[in-house]
Order: C-alpha cells, then structure tokens, then sequence
C-alpha cells in the first residue's frame, strides 16, 4: 500500500478522498492555486503545494506542476479526482514517466472511451446496446437526411468531441435534419475545434441510468448496481439516486452485465461508470463510459456499503478486490443532490463571493455531506460552482426522500445564492416522489423558470405556528427590559394575528415549558424547540413531529424558509391587524426607468452622462463581474436624466446605474 | 355630577372622532391611520394616558369661532413602550388638516416640558397641513414656542420625530431639531417651500414626492434617518428602536436580557478581509457577528453609504456603531458620511450609550467637489465629535488608518479609551505606492527601486505594529475574538467618568 498519495483536485472531492486516505493510514498531499489558499482542502491534507495562480489552467491543469509536486512530496500516487485531469492520457504518461502511480484506469483504457464514436463502436463490438444510429462521419446535410430516413424520425445529431449539450440537435423531418446538420457542424467547430458530428436514433422520455463498474486488473470485475441521474438541468445532473425506482432486477441485471462486458472488452482497470439511455419500455442504450471517479459515486456507496475511493486506491496499489459480484448487495435508497452556488431565482445564474453563513445539516447514518467549503470561505468564480453535496439515506425511497426533506431545511447558506429552495421544490413535486423521472423533467415540471411563490406551503399552519412563536419570544424578552414603569410593566397578551403573504391568520401563542402552546382555526400545535434570538434555523418539535425552518428577521417581520417555501410573516396584535387592512397595497415600483446591475459587480465605466440622448443598443456601462466585462446597452431610445453610480464602485445585483427621463408618451 | 359624568362621556365620545367618521375614512382612504389609532399601535396596549383633550382654539377670526373641535388637531400625551415612559403628540390631520393652532402649540409645549422635567423621551407623530393660518402670528409663535422647547431638550430627553403625512415650511424645523427623523414612504414630505413655490421662483418643475418625499430624504437629502414602508410597519420600527434609547441623559442605556454568550468566537471572521488590500468586503457582516443575536439597527442606510452608522447590543446593552464601509467609495470621508457619522456620535455621547468605532479608512475623498463643498469643515465636525466625547470610545482597526482620516476615527489621540487592531490593520499615512512616490520621488523612473521601496514600506508600515510600539494601539486582536474584547473592555469601561473642562458650549464647526 502507498505511504503518501497526492490528490490533483480540489473542493468536495479533494475533500472527500483526503476522508478515505486518512481512514486508510495513507498520508495525503493536497495542491492548490492562489483563489484557493485558504481551502478546506488545502487544511485539512497532511501537506499542500501551491501549483499556480487561480486560473485552473494555469494551476490544477498544469501537468509538470503536479508531478512536481508529487516528487517534492514523495507522493507515490495520484488520485485525479473528476474533471481537471481526471481522464488525460498526457497526464498519466507524464506520471509514469515519473514512476508514480495513477488511482484510475490505465491511459489505453481512457483513450478508447474519450472518443465518443470510437467508444460506441467498441461498445457494439463488445455485444453493448447501443442508440440505433450512424457512427460514422457524416460529410454533408443530404447524407444526414439519407442516414436519418433509415433510423427513421426523431433523430438526434450531435457532436463527435462533444458534451455539455452544445453541438446536439434534434430534428422530426428532412428540413429540421439539414438545418440541424449544419448548425450543430457550425456549433461543434466553434466549441470544440471539431466539426465531426454523428445522428441516432431519439430515445422517447429517456431516463439517464448508469451502471457504476470495478476491476482490478485480476480478471473480476464487478458492477456496483445502477444510479438514476435523470433530473438535469441543461445536462447538468442535478439530483442523482440509487438504485433506480424504474429498473427491474433482469433490466439492472442485463445492463450491469453489459457494462462488464465492455470493461472486460478494453481491459479496464478501476472504477468507471457506464452511462445507459433508458426509454419509457425499458430498453436501454449505451451512451458513454467514463474512465474515472464520478461526483454522484456517493449514492452507490451508500447502498452497497462500499468505499468506491478505497477500492480505487487498492486497485492502484495492485490489490486484489475484496469483493465478488455475488457479495454486492443493493440496500435502502440514497438521493444525492448537488448544491450549486446559483441563483435559481434569476435564471441559474453562478454566484460566487463569500460564504458568510454556512450550516450544513448534520451527518448521521442517514446524512451525507461531502463538501469543501467552510464558514468565511469563499465560491470563487475560477471554479466549478458546486458547494457540497447532500446525500440521504433511507430504508426505502420515500424515507430517503423525507430525510432529504429535512435535511435541505438544515443547509443554511448565507452570501451567496444557492439552489437549495429549488432542490427543495423537487422534492416536493408528486411526479418527482412517484419516480417518474426523465431527462426533461426540470424542463417539463418548471417551464417557465423557477419562481418562489411555485410552491405554496402544503401546511400554512406549521409556518404560522412558528412565526407566532417567534414573535411571543420576542415579546416575552422585550417585556423584560430595564427601566419599566414599576407595577404598570409590559404584559405580553395571548391573541395575535399572523399575517403571512398578505393573508391573517389570527392565533393564541402561550409560552411553556420548553416552547409554546399555540392554536391556528381552532387546532392546537405545541412547538417545543430551543431556539434564541438571532439563530437561522429552528429546530423543534410540533405535535411531537420534527421540524426545521429557517428563520430571518427582517425589521419587524421574518422570513421563513421551510420545505422549499418562503413565506414572509409579520405578527400583529389583534389591533395592528384590523388597521394593517387599512396599509395601502403597493405596486412594485415601475423600473423601466432605471438600468439596474444584472449582476453584483464593479462598475467599470459610465459611457453616458446626464441629459444625453441615446439610441436603443448604446452601450450605457460596462459592469464587471466574474472577470467578465459586461456591456450594458439602451433598450430603447431615451434621454438620460441622472448617473446614480460611480466608476469604481461596487453594484449589488439590481442597483440602480442610472435613470431614464420618463417617456411615457412615447 | 351624574350630568357632567354624562357631558364628559359625550365630550370625549366627541374628541376621539376627531374630525368625525368620513375625515378619518378619508384618512384610511389615503393609507393612513388616524392621529389615535397611530398611538394605540406605538404605546403599550391601554397605556395611553391623553391630556388636554378638551382644550380648544381661541380663535374668533374667518368663522373659527363656531368652528371648534375639543384636542385642537393634536392628542397628547405619555404612556409606555415596553413599560417604558414615553411622551407622544400625534398630529391629527382629521382636524383643521393638523395644522398647528396656538392652542395646538401649547398641547405640545406642555407634554415637551413636563418630559425635560421627568426625564423621558418625546415622540411627534407629524401629520399637518402648516400654520393655521387663521390665526396668524399667533401660530407663528405656537412654532417658536415648540422650536425652543426642542432646543432646551435637545441632550436631555431624545427627541423622535415620524412624519406620516405633509409637513412644510417651518414646521419642518421642529422635527429638523430633533434626534431622528423617520419618514412613511409615499404618505409623508418635507420640504421648506413646496413644489408650486418652486415653480414661481426657480422654474424648476418637481413633484411633491420628488422634492420631499421619504425616499429624497433619506438618499439625496440625509434629513430623515430611515423611511418605512407604511404607517404599521413605521410605528412597529420605532417600538422596537426605542428600546435601543434609554430614557434621558441622566440614564444609562436600557439593558435587556440575552443569551449571545459574551465569549462568543466567530473564526469565519478571521478570513473577512480579503488579501488583496484593494478589494471591498462588507464590514457589516463584522458588525453582525459582533453583536448580540446578529441584530444591528441601521440609521441612514441609504445615505453616504461609504459611514454606517446604527445601534446594537452587546450582552444586551446598548452600544452606538460607527464604522467604515468599504464597500461604498472604499470607506473614504467626504462631507456627507463626515456629517452623519459626526451628528451619530454626539447623539451617543449625549445619552450615555458606547460608541464602537470600526476603522478602514484610506483617507479624505479628494477633489474640487469635496473642497469647495468645505469637506475642511465638515470632516472637522467628525473630529470635534469624536474629540469631545466622553462615553466610552472601543476602536478597532480591522484594515486601513491612513493619514488624518486615522486621526478622526476614534484614535487613541481622540482619547479613545481601547484601540484595538485585526493583524490586517495597516496604520500609516498613506498606502504604501503613495508614500514611496512622494519620499523616492527621484527614483520615480526606475520601476525596480520603486517596487523595492514600496516593499519595504509596506513591511514597515503596513502593519499594526508601528502603532502598538507607541501604544496607539492597546493590542493586536484576532478577529475571531472581537466581539469577546470589546464586551471585555465595555464592562471594564462601565463606570468611567471623564468630563469636558466647563464652557457655555464648545463652538462645533458648523
């Protein structure tokens, strides 16, 4: 076994691999760039070598700063983690050349997968289902329509070298096969250098299933069962679980001997993960294979019991696998979802800054949470937005599902914006706990983007519980304030109303032992918690159910999160309530009128000044943000009435820039 | 006796309409609640104790004589807010438009005077049309009478104002002298000459709203502390603000039982300042961390955003906080964050409440603007308030002090009683670049002396050090430890007593 191993990645999964290593009585190394000199993972490796500025280009991807690194160290392996290096040949030919020992697959093994036709002609070779298509080049659209008539309608083509979603078009006739040809061709040879592009067959409602693989070079080599990974957004896992609530065992049966197969077919060595489409009457076609460690491997290991790091260590070091196929059993339900640094409010957008507050939930048998990140850390914007990822465990999957419920109410994340309300809202929607999941579900489900108020509170009366709470426990400290008239002190009254979304909800709060007696309609909820003034998150108990909301108090009203909704209470007296009715309700100011900053940045430039008149595509300013300088032009034709912000400063997401002369008339 | 137990029912039936059922639905028409509703949700529920509801106008001129209405346009008054003794008028703009009688005038002098005595706060509920106009000068000398009594209680009792609804022309310089004024967003303006003044003298053409409206006040203007939302959510905030206030100025600030633990360490404090000397963070998030349950009362949040300034507690007394906002013109001084933080730090020091000092501050904002606009005597007024006062001063340098910006924020020289700094503080005349081009400036053409001596600048000056071998800094804190160092040296500083040599008063640059 390795004495020292370094661990070429960073964030959650440098993390992660530091966990199994230490648990192994490996010692670790970790590198890092300049953005992340004070990462977790740098703290919490034996040792760290600083390999390069923030950009990973010139840090986590610089090949000769790693195998420096590892001969500085004594490193003996190198664990690539996913993504930077994960599946570069130069890199595992420049560390054999060194001497030291790649945790994966060997370099014939990555090659022969990199290739996304190359591997599907293996595939087949290797008696592997795959999508009913052309591998070959396709020179021209009239080929394309020829090809695309014998698969037979839909057809998807899509890019040789490509990923991500660019360079792929779905086409339903000849015409969108010809437009679909040459846009993906353009696409594909703007994105990646490379104007290859193929056409298969369209799988209908396809569901993303993977079968997780093991070799050790001695000839066994086993699947670790399946994970469903079809809620994506843009082709970006999202939520990812094991096993599959669609599978039937001959189906995992076949698919996981099948994946074996073509392990066996290019002599794999390591873990590795083959991805299967699946459509609706469960036949399933190989999409692609990847050569390394994936982010959702959590899952699997939950349900097997199996560290899949350990394994990939002990295959590295030219052991054998403990375990045969025979002694892979499936256990329980885990779901892992991935918590981006986004904001799903406005699009998805990548956040980034620092992370004022950060609460994870805590772990138990049935809480996972890998991460990287910490308290005062920071999301930096060279990297990938992930924060951590959350991962439940249940006997089944709706207990699994329940325990991901509660555990998305104890994430607490402050600073940055975070995907968590939506996570939540998945949660939540009956198709998703009814398993019937496809590739398009996010697009399906939330056509129109994500928006707060697409989940009202299943039960209003928890919220209002709480808030009714939390305002007797504001009460009841206030009425102990020093200095009161002797014998004319506050006394807090009983009967409240809470007005939650513009809607009363009159109650009677009682304080006890422990928490508070409170009755909504005439049914009574006994909240029993610890919460202090000033903390973010409630725990307790209502009725003798457990419960987290998050709470922040905003003035005199608060904001509760919970289960995916928000709802904003102010808590009233009887009298407050009557008159609040007379508050004028007031539309949301008109803003047309003003440029606002699309994105918190630093105001670079004003091309404008006052009283100017502008035609619709001037540029106005120029906000920077992310690195990126960011144009922002007239909308229309104006006149310009007053700069609001200056060169140099600092602009929150939608502060006013400048203000427009109101053309109504116009 | 049954009989004037009767009238009396029938007087006061009379005086809580006001100016009867259609003015007042007129009033909730406009989003507005009447002059007694406003009281009932700002006092403690039944401890409103009226005066003077009876007294009315004495006016016989242009019909007013069989034109009364016992209060007079305003109820008057003190209760409790959270058992604390306050003092209240709430203008009722159902009654003559509020506008403000002789008689109007004395309601008002009376509970002011009564409170001085008493040592309690006065709290005006401004709703008012102006002068009453039928009276003349008598309402004229209704104001003074006012004007005066707010003078004489200025640093005695605090003086809250809440505009909820017009107030033009000289009334507006009652509330103009009182401690802090509140504004009700779209329902409240002030301004000393209205819009169709304006119109006649400058040809400027300006709305209401535009022109004194709530939102002008508190980011154009820096009259009005803060404007709320409405006139519930007002009247809710200055409940929970008075309990920041104690009483007068022979007081002590209130103390309210919390569970924030003094000790409290908060190791997310110790990566807030970014390594890059250049780069902003948001010193709110240390304020919020410092203090108990994270609950920082904001004043002037949308003016000279570069000062913040506001109230807190630390185990669970009152403490003002003044600090730098890098995030804002990278903290710098200029006239306007100069006046607010100066006119915060004499209130302080008037009521007896600490004044935690947060410093990163790279020096004066420079240009014509600033100098001709007399940023000379503006920022002065900062220092003589730092200067003069004498309640206990907590300093702490969490980033830049440079030049006489260092001097103003509560130095050690403005007898701040602890000055701490982070060990990211840099106390120093100026940055580094700027001290090496002024000292090497013979050098300025070989780049690599420059970089030399910029270095060896930084090492030098660049650090809390310097400071602490003098002793302008008591000690160099980790961040994570400030708020147990300053809860510490709060409680050694309980009982200091430091006092101003006598004068009339001291002559603050105005």
């Amino acid at each position: 076994m390795f004495n020292k191993i370094l661990i070429a990645n960073r964030g959650e999964i440098a993390c992660r691999i530091i966990k199994t290593a230490r648990k192994m009585g490996i010692k670790t190394v970790a590198v890092y760039s300049d953005a992340d000199a004070d990462a977790l993972h740098r703290l919490m490796a034996d040792e760290a070598v600083h390999i390069g500025p923030s950009s990973s280009a010139h840090s986590y991807l610089v090949i000769d700063n790693i195998v420096q690194a590892c001969k500085k160290t004594g490193a003996e392996a190198v664990h690539p983690g996913y993504g930077f290096l994960s599946e570069n040949r130069k890199f595992q030919e420049a560390l054999s050349a060194a001497g030291i020992v790649f945790i994966g697959p060997d370099a014939h093994a990555i090659y022969a997968m990199g290739d996304k036709i190359e591997s599907k002609k293996l595939a087949r070779e290797a008696g592997v289902s795959t999508v009913p298509g052309y591998l070959d080049v396709i020179k021209n659209p009239e080929e394309a329509v020829e090809i695309a008539r014998s698969i037979g309608y839909p057809v998807m083509i899509k890019a040789s070298a490509g990923g991500g979603g660019k360079g792929m078009r779905i086409a339903f006739d000849d015409a969108q096969c010809i437009e679909g040809f040459v846009s993906a061709t353009n696409e594909a040879k703007l994105a990646f250098a490379d104007d290859r592009v193929f056409i298969e067959k369209y799988v209908d409602q396809p569901r993303h299933i993977e079968i997780q693989v093991l070799a050790d070079g001695y000839g066994n080599t086993l699947y670790l069962g399946e994970r469903e990974c079809s809620i994506q957004r843009r082709h970006q896992k999202v939520i990812e679980e094991a096993p599959s609530p669609f599978l039937d065992e001959e189906t995992r049966r076949s698919m996981g001997e099948q994946a074996v197969a073509l392990c066996r077919a290019v002599k794999y060595k390591s873990a590795g993960t083959v991805e299967f489409i699946v459509d609706s009457k469960r036949n399933f076609y190989f999409l692609e294979m990847n050569t390394r460690l994936q982010v959702e491997h959590p899952v699997t290991e939950l349900v097997t019991g199996l560290d899949i790091v350990e394994l990939m260590i002990k295959v590295a070091a030219g052991e054998a696998l403990p375990v045969t196929q025979r002694e892979v059993r499936l256990h329980g339900w885990a779901v892992e979802c991935r918590i981006y640094a986004e904001d799903p409010f406005r699009g998805f957008m990548p956040s980034t800054g620092r992370l004022n507050r950060y609460i994870q939930p805590p772990e138990s048998s049935a809480v996972r949470v890998d991460s990287g990140v910490y308290e005062g850390g920071e999301i930096s914007m060279y990297y990938d937005p992930m924060i951590a990822k959350l991962v439940t465990y249940g006997d089944s999957r709706t207990q699994a599902i329940q325990y991901m419920r509660d555990a998305l109410d104890h994430f607490y994340i402050c600073g940055v914006s975070h995907n968590i309300p939506f996570l939540a809202s998945i949660m939540a929607k009956q198709r998703f706990v009814e398993g019937r999941l496809t590739t398009n579900f996010i697009a399906e489900e939330y056509p129109n983007g994500f928006h707060i108020a697409d989940l009202p509170p299943e039960n209003p009366d928890i919220l209002v519980t709480v808030a009714a709470s939390i305002q007797r426990q504001h009460a009841d400290r206030e009425a102990r304030i020093s200095g009161q008239f002797l014998g004319h002190e506050m006394v807090v009254a009983d009967e409240w109303v809470v007005r939650m979304n513009k809607s009363n909800h009159p109650v009677s709060v009682r304080t006890t032992e422990g928490g508070y007696d409170v009755v909504v309609n005439t049914k009574r909820f006994a909240l029993r918690t610890n919460w202090d003034f000033g903390q973010p998150l409630l725990r307790g108990t209502i009725n003798g159910r457990q419960i987290c909301v998050q709470v922040e108090r905003r003035g005199v009203d608060y904001r509760l999160l919970h289960a995916g909704t928000q709802a904003d209470c102010l808590v009233l007296t009887p009298l407050g309530a009557q008159l609040a009715s007379y508050m004028p309700v007031k539309a949301p100011p008109d803003m047309s009128r003003y440029l606002l900053s699309p994105m918190p940045g630093l105001l670079v430039s004003v091309a404008v000044s006052d009283g100017q008149e502008i035609k619709a595509g001037e540029t106005l300013a120029v906000v920077e943000a992310m690195k990126m300088e960011n144009i922002l032009r007239a909308e229309r034709d104006g006149v310009v009435k007053q700069i609001h912000a200056l060169p140099g400063d600092s602009l929150a997401v939608d502060q006013i820039i400048l203000e427009f002369e109101n053309t109504k008339a116009a | 006796m049954q009989e004037i137990i009767l009238e009396l029912e029938e007087k006061r039936t009379k005086a809580r309409l006001g100016g009867g059922k259609p003015r007042i639905d007129a009033q909730h028409g406009k989003g507005k609640l009447a002059a007694r509703e406003r009281i009932d949700l700002l006092l403690d529920p039944g401890s409103f104790e009226e005066w003077d509801m009876f007294m009315e106008h004495r006016c016989v001129d242009f019909g007013m004589a069989d034109s009364r209405v016992p209060g007079d346009g305003v109820v008057t008054g003190y209760g409790t807010i959270n058992g604390r003794l306050v003092f209240v008028f709430s203008q009722d703009f159902t009654v003559f438009g509020g506008s403000l009688s002789e008689a109007h005038a004395e309601k008002i002098c009376k509970i002011m005077d009564k409170a001085m005595q008493v040592g309690a706060p006065v709290i005006g509920l401004n709703d008012s049309g102006g002068a009453r106009i039928q009276e003349g000068v008598a309402s004229l000398a209704g104001y003074a009478e006012v004007f005066q009594r707010n003078v004489m209680a200025s640093g005695v009792v605090p003086q809250i104002s809440l505009i909820m609804g017009p107030c033009a022309g000289g009334a507006v310089y009652s509330p103009a002298m009182t401690d802090f004024i509140f504004m009700v967003k779209d329902s409240s303006y002030m301004f000393v000459t209205g819009p169709e003044v304006v119109k006649t003298v400058t040809h400027e053409e300006v709305t209401h709203e535009e022109l004194g409206g709530a939102l002008t006040h508190v980011s154009k203007s820096g009259v009005a502390d803060l404007a709320f939302e409405n006139d519930v959510e007002s009247l809710l905030q200055l409940r929970r603000f008075m309990d920041f206030l104690p009483s007068s100025n022979r007081e002590k600030p209130p103390q309210r039982p919390t569970n924030d633990p003094a000790d409290r360490i908060d190791m997310s404090l110790d990566t807030l300042i970014p390594n890059n000397t250049n780069k902003p963070y948001d010193m709110k998030e240390l304020i919020v961390k410092m203090v108990d349950e994270g609950d920082f009362f904001e004043l002037a949040s949308n003016y000279a955003k570069n000062m913040i300034t506001g109230f807190a507690r630390m185990e669970g007394s009152t403490v003002g906080i003044v600090a730098n906002q890098p995030m804002s013109l990278a903290g710098c001084l200029d006239i306007d964050s100069s006046r607010k933080g100066a006119r915060f730090v004499r209130f302080c020091d008037c009521f007896n409440i600490p004044i935690i000092t947060l410093v990163d501050v790279p020096g004066f904002m420079p240009g014509t603007a600033q100098e001709y606009g007399g940023i000379i005597k503006h920022g002065a007024k900062l220092l003589y308030a730092f200067a003069e006062a004498t309640v206990p001063k907590i300093t702490i340098i969490t980033r830049k002090a440079y030049g006489g910006a260092y001097d103003v924020m509560s130095s050690k020289h403005l007898r701040g009683d602890v000055n701490f700094a982070w060990p990211s503080a840099e106390i120093a005349v100026m940055g580094p670049k700027g001290a090496v081009e002024i000292i090497f400036r013979q050098d300025m053409n070989d780049r690599a002396k420059i970089i030399e001596r910029t270095e060896e600048y930084r090492s030098k000056f660049a650090n809390p050090f310097v400071a602490g071998s003098r002793g302008f800094i008591d000690d160099v804190i980790m961040p994570n430890s400030t708020r147990k160092r300053v809860c510490r040296s709060l409680h050694m500083l309980k009982d200091k007593e430091l006092t101003n040599p006598w004068r009339k008063h001291g002559n603050i640059p105005l």
